[in-house]
């Protein structure tokens, strides 16, 4: 991790080929470290983050004025920063009858805070929960007694979880994990606030700029999908082609500890919808046989979405991986302990994340706990079913191998895709998928879930979901469509975006099929197109050429009159079709 | 370490610090002479001096300062 003084020299970097995001601070304590900390982060996150910091402890005033500077401002988060020090303030003027008020006091001001923002901006907020102090007032009874600073900062801390589960745009950045992580000697100096009314020390800033970074960068789309496994001395103590099954270490002696511990945080990565793959240097039934065989495994061969083990070398192996995977590079993390390895896959693979395994096995959890490298600002169901859906596209594109014809295989894949308008069930995916998708997205538009219930009940949009289901498996909701009524004649293309594990089927045929339908039964004359570029999105540069649309004045046109069907083996599910 | 060492060490912290190579030192230099150096890069200043010459000064000493010959006693009054 960089230094704060680090961070700040990053301030004079050039910015501006970077993706600007406009961010409030709001603090009631001194934020100006913060603030330089957040850009000076953004930097190396690749984000230009455009700050707008509130004067000192101006929190309510910005946010319960319509007309403040914060709301001219126009944020696209806003960053809210309460300090427990000021808690403390709050609850030592309180009488001590009134001590039991102050979790559920703070909450009601938290919530006006978020109506208010949501009121008068469509931002989204990140509020930093509470770093525990301890005045030890009442000692350990603090646990027994309501009344206690402690007992109000833990309820509080639990409150603001339960009210960001039933927020849609409410994050929490969890200060109190840094504090935890680091000890409040590090968090807190109090020379400089005395000095400064700064509560978070400088040592620590970067740690808390990376945390909300991690947050922000996630909203944008920027999170990680895939875990790689080595398997000898990463995912297992020993090397199984030496050791043998008997031999490797793993269990609940000795260091096998450590990497059942291990195996355990990576299957539960799996469950949340991270995928998992091996890539090792072994004869592959060798690497298999712990899988298969070894009594004391967490991981299994059906945790493994992409399983590659073989002599080659690892750079070549994770291109392998990527191409069955169809995800970004940058969303990679490589985990092996041999430096030599590492540096390979880093030299080779741009953009993957490779960290650097401490020496010792018994040290690798704590240290990946430290990176926060899984953030995501949502989940659906449909993450954990993500491993079944990676490798049913293995299996499937085994298969491919053997059609000749391209055709033939479609058609013998009985591929079923049900199209609804957007509705509540639908409502969360589609707003995730909107959130996630980088590749196959024409506009990249960004929509919440509450913008996606605006968008179902306007009279100014059709709105269109698709899944797609075949003789292997379903792969769930997979692209979604949103036009808006430009004029009487024409249908604008607002929304195009695609999930990367149903390319080559067809679907983008299907799909123009599908709204050149509606279109017309609507009664409109054309179709109107846009391509976006991002730095990720130059697969689909020439999406609407290749359906035909012509270009004309920055725009793609396609007329509906003349348009004719396209060929796509997809049988439709159609559900109140709009 | 002697007070001259000390001041050379210091403007090396106070370059890095403020991202600015043309800072230069000398015991009766005020916050008034450098440019840069406010109210706020006294905090970072004071953090990085602690960090490199590895000590503390309290929540008074931080303030206590009135040229730099001052911090430079501050320090050797702390080692």
């Amino acid at each position: 991790m960089k230094t704060f003084t680090q961070l700040v020299k990053n301030l004079k970097n050039d910015f501006s080929k970077l993706k600007s995001i406009r961010v409030a601070v709001l603090g009631d304590s001194a934020t100006q470290f913060l603030s330089q900390a957040l850009r000076g982060t953004g930097y190396d996150y690749g984000l230009d983050l455009n700050i707008w910091e509130a004067d000192f402890n101006q929190i309510e005033r910005q946010v319960f004025d319509p007309t403040s500077e914060l709301y001219e401002f126009n944020p696209e988060i806003v960053v809210i920063f309460h300090s427990s020090h000021k808690l403390l303030g709050r609850y030592n003027k309180l009488k001590p009858e009134a001590y039991s008020t102050l979790a559920d006091s703070q909450m009601e001001l938290i919530d006006g805070i978020n109506s208010s923002i949501g009121l008068n901006c469509s931002a989204k907020i990140i509020c930093f929960n509470y770093t525990e102090i301890d005045d030890t007032v009442f000692g350990n009874y603090s646990g027994k007694f309501e009344s206690s600073f402690i007992f109000q900062l833990r309820k509080l801390n639990y409150q603001l979880m339960q009210y960001a589960s039933g927020h849609a745009g409410f994050y929490i950045c969890d200060l109190s994990s840094i504090q935890n992580l680091h000890g409040r000697k590090t968090f807190f100096q109090p020379s400089i606030y005395i000095n400064s009314e700064m509560v978070v020390s400088i040592e620590i800033m970067p740690d808390v700029a990376s945390r909300t970074l991690d947050l922000i960068s996630a909203m944008n789309g920027r999170v990680n999908k895939c875990l790689i496994l080595d398997l000898d001395n990463t995912t297992w103590g020993g090397v199984i082609g030496d050791d043998g099954l008997e031999n490797i270490q793993i269990g609940s002696l000795g260091i096998g500890k450590a990497f059942t511990e291990f195996q355990y945080w990576a299957k539960k990565l799996k469950n949340r919808g991270i995928i998992l793959a091996v890539c090792s240097k072994n004869t592959e039934s060798v690497a298999k046989e712990p899988f298969e065989k070894h009594p004391d495994m967490v991981l299994r061969l059906d945790d493994i979405a992409v399983f590659v083990a073989n002599w080659n070398n690892k750079a070549d192996n994770i291109r392998l991986i990527q191409s069955i995977l169809n995800i970004g590079f940058d969303s990679m993390v490589f985990l092996d302990d041999n430096p030599f390895e590492r540096n390979i896959v880093r030299e080779n693979i741009p953009g993957i994340i490779v960290p650097e395994l401490p020496e010792d096995p018994a040290e690798y959890l704590e240290y990946l706990y430290s990176l926060n490298l899984f953030e995501t600002v949502s989940y659906s169901n449909e993450d954990a079913e993500r491993t079944k859906q990676y490798q049913v596209e293995a299996k499937r594109s085994i298969m491919q191998k053997s059609f000749v014809n391209e055709d033939d295989f479609l058609k013998s894949l009985d591929m079923v895709s049900v199209i609804e308008p957007f509705n509540k069930f639908n409502t969360p995916r589609v707003a995730q998928l909107s959130q996630r998708s980088n590749q196959f997205n024409l506009r990249t538009m960004r929509y919440t879930e509450s913008d996606i219930e605006t968008i179902s009940t306007s009279e100014k949009h059709l709105s269109f979901s698709f899944t797609l289901e075949d003789k292997f498996g379903d792969n769930g909701l997979i692209c979604v469509i949103i036009l808006e009524k430009e004029d009487s004649e024409t249908l604008f293309i607002d929304t195009w975006f695609m999930s990367c594990r149903v390319l080559k089927r067809g679907m983008e045929n299907f799909v123009t099929n599908t709204i050149v339908q509606s279109g017309t039964r609507h009664g409109f004359k054309r179709l109107k197109g846009e391509f976006i570029p991002t730095a990720k999105n130059g697969m689909v540069e020439d999406h609407y050429k290749n359906l035909g649309f012509t270009f004309d004045n920055g725009f793609w046109f396609l007329d509906l009159k003349s348009y004719e069907e396209r060929t796509a083996f997809i049988t439709a599910k159609p559900v109140n079709l709009q | 370490m002697d007070k001259a060492e000390i001041l050379s060490q210091l403007q090396e912290i106070f370059r890095d610090t403020l991202d600015d190579q043309e800072v230069t030192l000398a015991y009766e230099t005020t916050a008034n002479d450098v440019e840069g150096w406010d109210s706020l890069t006294h905090i970072h200043l004071v953090v990085s001096i602690e960090k490199h010459f590895k000590l503390r000064f309290t929540a008074k000493e931080i303030q206590s300062w009135k040229n730099i010959g001052e911090l430079v006693e501050g320090i050797i009054s702390k080692k």
